[in-house]
């Protein structure tokens, strides 16, 4: 462990005021005050009747596809198929080379050479210019196998060249009030993510919150994530409907500036699964500038996982640029 | 006691569901003498945006059909016309000012064609398309298929002819539509409409937009995913332009005519909205 990793660990630990066992976290998750759903339902339709104009939208355009994790987790994945995923993230539209490139490609853990070869010197970090490699690890999308193989998986993944590890929580474990598993399994699969340098891969945790039935349970999870030391909190697998919608990333996003004023750090959030129009995307957009900030809406703050988005956003842009509607015959089929 | 007037609103029909204008505007429908009649939607780019959206969805079920089967949906839509005979004439009376007479003729004919054009669902490729002799030991077949997504300006003097006159020949291939109806005299367009969602086409097959044709057919013209434009009506705007535009993406374009034999029925206006392909196989040489 890190020093700064220590001193995440005793904040954490004093957050939740004692050792992190069941009974302890308990205590903390549920003495956090609920959620207001009316409220929260009705705050993230205001975000989303914002009317973006012209400009705003050029901008807002291409800063979601710097923030798109451009994904193919499919059982019929193959090395062609990633090949030309990374193709695409790299010039998403050979129609006009100013696109911008995206933040990351996410693929399955075996499929991470493949990318990594494919991007070759572009691999790198979003913020110089690269484009990153996430894998989704721990028995994705599931998350139902055992901690030693969950943790064979994520560390496969790192040491094949992964810089970001989507894991999944333990939903079952969470939703039966055992929290002490669950935080013990982010705080080891963030250990599994250990190079072999002493850095880490970034961690995102998915908690499925289609799975998690209530807002409540929403808001307890992102705590949970962010307490055991996950860097980016993820809504969704993108198996399970409903996936990403407004209200829930609006309820993590609050959990995230609650834990910024804390503590001072910032964690990411990664809104995935269905969110398919530049529409959409741009709500998402309004509304993590409105909740926790612009300064946010960097790829390593904020990240949209997604694979029929991008060719929404580069119709839109498309039209932008020319000034009349494209269709799809002017996109790549992926 | 007199009863109080109950004025309609009429909205746009497209996916096979009837929106109100993106814009939210409206405007008003009046008879030939030019009392008021019905507001009608006046539709935005975007709801053509939208409209093509939908066209394009519904190509690959409509054009998947078998053509017999596509010939019985489009003779249903004449069944439920002759249904609806009454109220098409009686719209056709108040807006263009017409007799009774002139009105039924109108409408007579329209279902008439739209049998007529119903028929050749199933018969066009025999004579649209051909077996090709050709030096070797293959059968070299040609057969039209369906551009895609056809664009029509309908004719803007003609309530419901014009109208059928320009959709039907588009659809017998397998094309979906989207229609910019007459802007004095939408009506007809409109029953026409609600005729159609109550028949057996898929949604979005024909979408039927009311408003300014000079406003709404640019973007049609230049978008990118129309693969055919039928000007027919568009004979009082700037159709130069148009075709300029739609000849950015290599759409299919059909001029404008005008007068009262505008789009009269025939095979052309059918092969009009086809590509051909032609295939090899080879014979068995037993």
């Amino acid at each position: 462990m890190t020093g700064t990793q220590i001193v995440q660990r005793e904040q954490a630990l004093s957050v939740i005021g004692g050792e992190a066992t069941d009974a302890n976290l308990r205590r903390f998750l549920h003495g956090i005050p609920g959620v207001d759903a009316v409220g929260l339902e009705q705050r993230a339709a205001g975000l989303g009747t914002r009317s973006i104009k012209t400009t705003s939208k050029k901008w807002a355009l291409d800063r979601i596809i710097e923030l798109i994790d451009l994904t193919t987790l499919e059982g019929a994945d193959t090395r062609g198929k990633v090949r030309s995923l990374v193709a695409k993230a790299l010039t998403p539209d050979p129609s006009d080379l100013s696109t911008p490139r995206v933040a990351a490609v996410c693929v399955y853990g075996d499929m991470v050479p493949h990318a990594v070869e494919a991007l070759g010197s572009a691999h790198g970090d979003p913020d110089a210019g690269g484009i990153s490699v996430a894998a989704v690890a721990t028995a994705f999308p599931s998350g139902r196998s055992s901690r030693s193989i969950k943790l064979e998986d994520t560390s496969d993944a790192v040491s094949a060249g992964a810089d970001e590890i989507d894991m999944v929580i333990d939903r079952g474990a969470f939703l039966m009030g055992r929290y002490g598993d669950v935080y013990d399994e982010i705080v080891a699969v963030k250990e599994a993510c250990r190079r072999t340098d002493g850095t880490y891969a970034h961690l995102k945790v998915i908690l499925e919150t289609g799975e998690l039935n209530t807002y409540d349970n929403v808001r307890r999870a992102s705590w949970l994530a962010i307490l055991a030391g996950g860097d980016f909190i993820k809504t969704s697998t993108g198996k399970v409907a409903p996936a990403a919608t407004l209200p829930v990333t609006l309820s993590m996003l609050e959990v995230v500036r609650d834990w910024h004023k804390l503590t001072g750090q910032k964690i990411g959030v990664k809104p995935a699964g269905g969110i398919r129009t530049s529409k959409d995307a741009i709500k998402y957009l309004v509304t993590v500038a409105e909740t926790v900030g612009e300064e946010w809406l960097t790829p390593h703050l904020f990240r949209f996982g997604a694979s029929s988005l991008l060719n929404d956003v580069l119709l839109q842009r498309q039209k932008m640029t020319t000034g009349h509607y494209s269709g799809p015959d002017y996109v790549t089929i992926d | 006691m007199t009863r109080l007037a109950v004025p309609k609103t009429y909205k746009l029909y497209i996916g096979g569901k009837f929106p109100r204008s993106e814009s939210g505007r409206v405007y008003e429908i009046v008879s030939a003498k030019g009392a008021f009649l019905a507001n009608a939607a006046q539709a935005s780019r975007k709801d053509a945006r939208d409209a093509v959206v939908a066209a394009r969805a519904a190509v690959s079920g409509w054009s998947g059909q078998t053509s017999y089967n596509r010939g019985q949906v489009l003779y249903r839509i004449a069944e439920l016309l002759e249904g609806r005979r009454a109220q098409f004439i009686a719209e056709i009376v108040d807006a263009e000012g017409v007799t009774t007479a002139v009105a039924t003729t109108q409408v007579d004919t329209a279902i008439d064609r739209w049998v007529w054009y119903a028929g050749w669902a199933d018969k066009y490729a025999q004579v649209a398309g051909n077996g090709n002799p050709v030096a070797g030991p293959y059968f070299n077949i040609s057969v039209p298929e369906p551009t895609g997504v056809v664009a029509i300006i309908a004719p803007q003097d003609s309530s419901l002819l014009g109208l059928v006159s320009a959709v039907a020949p588009a659809l017998v291939a397998g094309n979906t539509v989207v229609v910019v109806a007459s802007e004095k005299l939408p009506l007809s367009a409109i029953s026409l409409s609600e005729v159609l969602a109550t028949s057996d086409v898929p949604g979005g097959v024909v979408n039927i937009l009311t408003g300014s044709p000079a406003e709404i057919a640019p973007w049609l013209a230049s978008h990118a995913d129309v693969n055919a434009l039928d000007l027919v009506g568009a004979g009082d705007l700037e159709w130069i332009d148009l075709q300029i535009s739609a000849a950015d993406t290599l759409k299919r374009v059909l001029q404008p005519e005008n007068g009262p034999d505008a789009a009269a029925p025939s095979l052309g206006r059918i092969t009009a909205f086809t590509e051909t392909k032609t295939v090899w196989h080879t014979k068995g040489l037993i």
